[in-house]
Formats: structure tokens, sequence, C-alpha cells
């Protein structure tokens, strides 16, 4: 009776487990795998042609012109994260501190912060599309209207300006997700902690930096290694606010349009190479996997320094 | 927020100078930023009651709210009711399952002790950040072999997959925290397993599931790329990706564009206010730990 009851239990741990079980193997850990298999493959079109080893991995690091456009995009993304560090992040920490307080008005503005995130990336994409346009734009109908006419730029549409305008739309769509994350850690510290703090010193500068912020660094982790992860990803927003090539110019060339451009072609250029593109994504992949993790262990390690 | 309303204690001491001096500050930084964030959107829901040559010169002046010029040509000129009936009809398959296989797993993982229940659970959490995106070519592969490909049975197989791994980690953790002692007792009173997780264990998961289910509706419901990739044919475009056919569509009309865009913002936008505390939760929660 036992071994029955055993047995049917078993069948019913496998009914639970085994549906959900196929949907990651397939559709995750499967495409995972397979994108690292395909790399060593030369690509027809959708036809899989002969293993050729490294060639792919060394025709896109080593190999001009995919080698520009390799360091292009990545250097743009090196820039795009550590732009978003200090705006996303760093603001969202101080507006953090702002909404700690708990002053009047509080939930209201909690709600206004994080009402971009919400928003699709495609619906912001396009709203900062048309606010930065060159003669209609509200930026620079604004610009003009109070004066400021040598400021009025067509933002989009020259390289000196089109990488920070993009960067500038993803800091406002998505500000109130360290916001809300760091709120959290801030809402965590005991007030006796607080109170001990309140007898030694009068200052903001030593309170923040001495006690809000190690003891929001367990937040602090998850938030960079985020925001690590989306800047390396960066797709939608640069797709739709500048075009697959990254226009004007390259000028905001990302890994993620630049892997999407060499796996399935864009228009002008036709050019569709899985093979070149899966060993973009395995590099990709392989880079984000490392830093994340690296970030985590040595953020984790400071922590518990704290 | 229960830790919150002990610490303003600390800054009860709230004299004229010090209001103006430290408070008055964050004060005019929470002000400004809640103006930041809040333009983009007025401007947006502004211009979508006004014609081309009203947006061009006064882009920042009240509508006439009755003009809705602008947002019958959209529903009636444009396949933009298609787009946001194949936007439900795909996140809401799409959630269905997640939460429907999502609770199984964690069910078995929290509530049974079996070889391998570790490993399984260390399966779903592989690739919790690592990004899907870049997987694409693989799956547009898997897609055309199981013939989905520009069919919505790719994006819902997807976002079910995707959507698994944050549902069975937030729900497992839920579920090990409820007491053995009902299923227990259900048990000895000769209740099946299958009983005891339908009419016991379910209606206490149900917080669980809310969180989770908002963690999962947002970018299923806002994604964009998988659809770029998946699909072809414009009657079954989601709307991110038929709101890009159709603002290719209307480059000069800028009232019908800002329409659009409102109009695709609405749903989500109206629900985040009435639900502002659940959707904040629930999608902080992967990172609030």
């Amino acid at each position: 009776m036992p071994q029955l009851r055993m047995t049917g239990r078993g069948l019913w741990i496998t009914v639970l487990i085994v549906p959900p079980l196929v949907f990651v193997a397939l559709f995750i850990v499967y495409p995972i795998i397979s994108a690292f298999a395909y790399a060593f493959f030369d690509w027809q079109g959708l036809r899989r042609g002969a293993f050729v080893g490294f060639e792919n991995f060394h025709t896109v690091l080593f190999v001009e012109p995919y080698r520009s456009w390799t360091i292009n995009a990545f250097s743009h993304n090196v820039i795009v994260f550590f732009a978003l560090m200090v705006l996303q992040n760093g603001v969202g920490f101080i507006m953090a501190y702002a909404l700690w307080r708990e002053l009047p008005g509080a939930r209201f503005h909690r709600i206004a912060v994080f009402l971009p995130v919400v928003l699709s990336t495609i619906i912001v994409a396009y709203l900062f599309k048309l606010f930065l346009h060159p003669l209609f734009g509200v930026v620079n109908i604004s610009l003009r209207g109070i004066g400021l006419d040598w400021l009025a730029q067509p933002w989009l549409g020259q390289s000196s300006t089109a990488l920070w305008s993009l960067i500038i739309a993803q800091a406002w769509h998505m500000v109130g997700f360290p916001t809300l994350v760091f709120l959290a850690g801030m809402q965590r510290i005991p007030g006796e902690i607080l109170d001990a703090v309140r007898m030694e010193t009068e200052s903001e500068w030593v309170k923040i930096s001495r006690i809000v912020w190690p003891l929001v660094a367990p937040s602090a982790t998850i938030v960079f290694t985020l925001l690590f992860v989306g800047a390396f990803n960066w797709f939608e927003l640069p797709y739709i606010m500048a075009g697959l090539d990254g226009s004007p110019y390259g000028s905001t060339d990302v890994l993620g349009l630049y892997f999407y451009r060499t796996a399935f072609g864009n228009v002008s250029s036709g050019q569709q190479d899985f093979g070149l593109g899966s060993a973009l994504a395995v590099l990709i992949f392989i880079f984000i996997a490392a830093v994340a993790t690296v970030i985590t262990v040595r953020l984790r390690a400071r922590e518990i320094q704290v | 927020m229960t830790v919150a309303s002990a610490s303003t204690s600390y800054y009860e001491r709230r004299g004229l100078l010090g209001t103006l001096g430290r408070d008055g500050l964050l004060q005019i930084i929470l002000v400004a930023n809640t103006i930041i964030m809040l333009a983009p959107i007025v401007i947006m829901v502004f211009s979508a009651f006004k014609t081309t040559p009203q947006i061009f010169q006064s882009p920042f002046s009240i509508p006439d709210f009755t003009n809705i010029e602008n947002f019958v040509k959209i529903w009636t000129q444009t396949n933009f009711l298609r787009y946001l009936l194949n936007s439900f009809l795909v996140t809401g398959a799409s959630m269905v399952l997640i939460l429907t296989l999502g609770t199984m797993a964690a069910y078995a993982i929290g509530r049974y002790q079996f070889t391998g229940s570790t490993f399984i659970l260390m399966f779903f959490l592989a690739g919790l950040t690592l990004p899907l995106k870049l997987a694409i070519i693989p799956l547009f592969m898997l897609m055309r072999d199981l013939s989905i490909l520009n069919n919505q049975l790719s994006l819902i197989f997807v976002y079910t997959a995707m959507g698994l791994p944050t549902t069975v980690f937030i729900m497992t953790g839920f579920i090990r925290t409820l007491p053995s002692e009902l299923e227990d007792a259900a048990r000895m009173d000769g209740a099946s397993e299958a009983r005891i997780m339908w009419s016991i264990m379910l209606p206490l998961v149900r917080p669980a599931m809310v969180i989770a289910g908002i963690q999962n509706v947002v970018p299923i419901w806002n994604d964009f790329f998988f659809p770029l990739v998946f699909i072809q044919n414009d009657d079954l475009k989601t709307l991110p990706q038929g709101l890009t056919t159709f603002m290719g569509e209307y480059t000069t009309d800028w009232g019908v564009l800002f329409s659009g865009l409102t109009l695709s913002a609405a749903p989500i936008i109206l629900i985040y206010i009435v639900l502002s505390r659940q959707f904040i939760a629930g999608m902080t929660s992967g990172a609030v730990k």
C-alpha cells in the first residue's frame, strides 16, 4: 500500500512538473545552447553549411569591416551603460531619497515617477522621435519660443547629439524602476539605526554616504546588474528612434542593432548571415554573463564587509 | 511602507527653517521630477485632440477635447482594433499558460520532496537574467521547424517560456512559507493530492499569482521584438508592432500619430493608475529581495 501511494504521488509530481519543464527546455534552454552551436557553422540563408570552427568569431572580431562595426557598436554600449548609470540610477537614488521622506504629495510623486515604466518602449521611442523633430518637434519649438534659437538642433539627425538623445529618452522611460527599488531598500533600514545616526551627526551627506548607501547596497547590486544587462542588449528604442542602421552614420549603432542587422539583414544591404550573427550573439552573451557575475560577486562581497 | 511610517518620527520636527532648508529642496526636486515625468504624456494626450497645424503652432495649449476626429480616423481607417485584439489574445493566452504551468511547477517544487527537485528549480531559474533576445536565430529556426512562424502560437509559446522562471521563482518561495497543517489534515481525511492542491492550496497562493501576473503581463503586452521577428502578416500584428506600421503610414498627420500613441498607451496607463500599488509591487518584486 505505501508503495502504491508513492508511485501515485510520483506520477502526480510528474504531471505537475513536466509540462512547464518542456516549455522552458524547448523555448529557452534549447535555443540558448543552439545559439552556441550555430556560431561554428557556415550558413547559406536558412541552410546550415560546413563546420568552420572559430572562423565566424574571427571575422566579427578581427576582419574589416566587421571589426570596426563591432568596436563602434560596443563602444556605444559602453557609453550608454555609464551614462544611464549616472542619469537613470543616479537620479533614481536621489529621487528615492526624496520620496523616502514621505513629504506631502509623496504618494502622487511615487505614482508619477513610475508611470513611464509601464509604457511600451515603442510608444516612448515614437513620442521622443516626434518631440525631437528638427522643425516641428516640441523641443525645438520651445527653444525658439524662449529665444534660444541657437540651441535648436536636429537632435536625431547629427552624430554629436543622436546617441545622447536616445540615452535621455531611455533614462526618462526607466528612471522610475531604480527609484522604487532603492526606495524599497531604504524603507527596510531599521528606525533605531537612523535614530542613532541622528545623535551622531546633522550632516545629510554623512548620513547618506555612511548609513543609507551601505544599507541599500543589495538593491544597488540588483539595479546595477539589470541596467548592465539592459544596456548591452538595448534594441527597441534605438531601432525606432535611429533605425536599423544606427543613423546618422552609425553614430547610434549598438550591439543589439548590429546583431539583428547581421542576422536578419536590412533593407539597404539585404545580407543575412546566421553564422556571423550567432557568433556576435555568443560573444555578447558571454560578455553579459561574465560581467554580471563579477558585478554580483564583487558587490555582494562588499555588502558583507559593510 | 510599514517601516517608513516608523521612520517618519525622525523627520517630524518641521520648523519653518528646517522645512525650507532640507525638505524644501527635496520637495522642489520631487515636483520638478514629476513635471518631467508627466509633461511628455500630457503633451501626447493634448496633441491627440489637435489638428496638425495646431500642434505646430501651440504645442502646449489645452485642446478642444470634444474634437475626436483623429481617434475616429484611427478606429475606422486603420487596423488598430485588430492589433489591439491580437495583443489581448496573445497576452491573455500567455498569461493563462504562465500562471497555470508556473503554479504547477512551483507547487511540485515547493510542496513535495523528491529527488532532483533542487536541480529542477535551478533549471527553471537558468537564464533568468540572460536575454533570450540573443537566442533569436535558433528560436526563429525552431518556430519555422514547428511551422508556427507567422502564427501567434510562436509568440504565446515564447512568452510562456520567458514568464515561467520568474513565476516559478516567486511562487515557489511563497508556497514554501505556507503552513502544511491544512493539507496534512486533508490528507488524513483521504483527499487526493489533486484535490488538496485545487481546493486548499490554490486559494492561498492567489496573492503570489497576482504579483507574478503583473510582473509578466507588462513586458508581454509591451513586447515588440518577438513579433518583429515572428510575425509578417499585418492581420496578426500586436499593438506595439502594429504601431510601427501605422506610424509609417501617417508621417505627416501628427494629430493622428499622437492619437495613435495615446490610444496605445491608454489601456495600460488607466490600469496602472487604478492599481498602482499592485503594479509597483509586481514589477519591482523580482528586484526587491
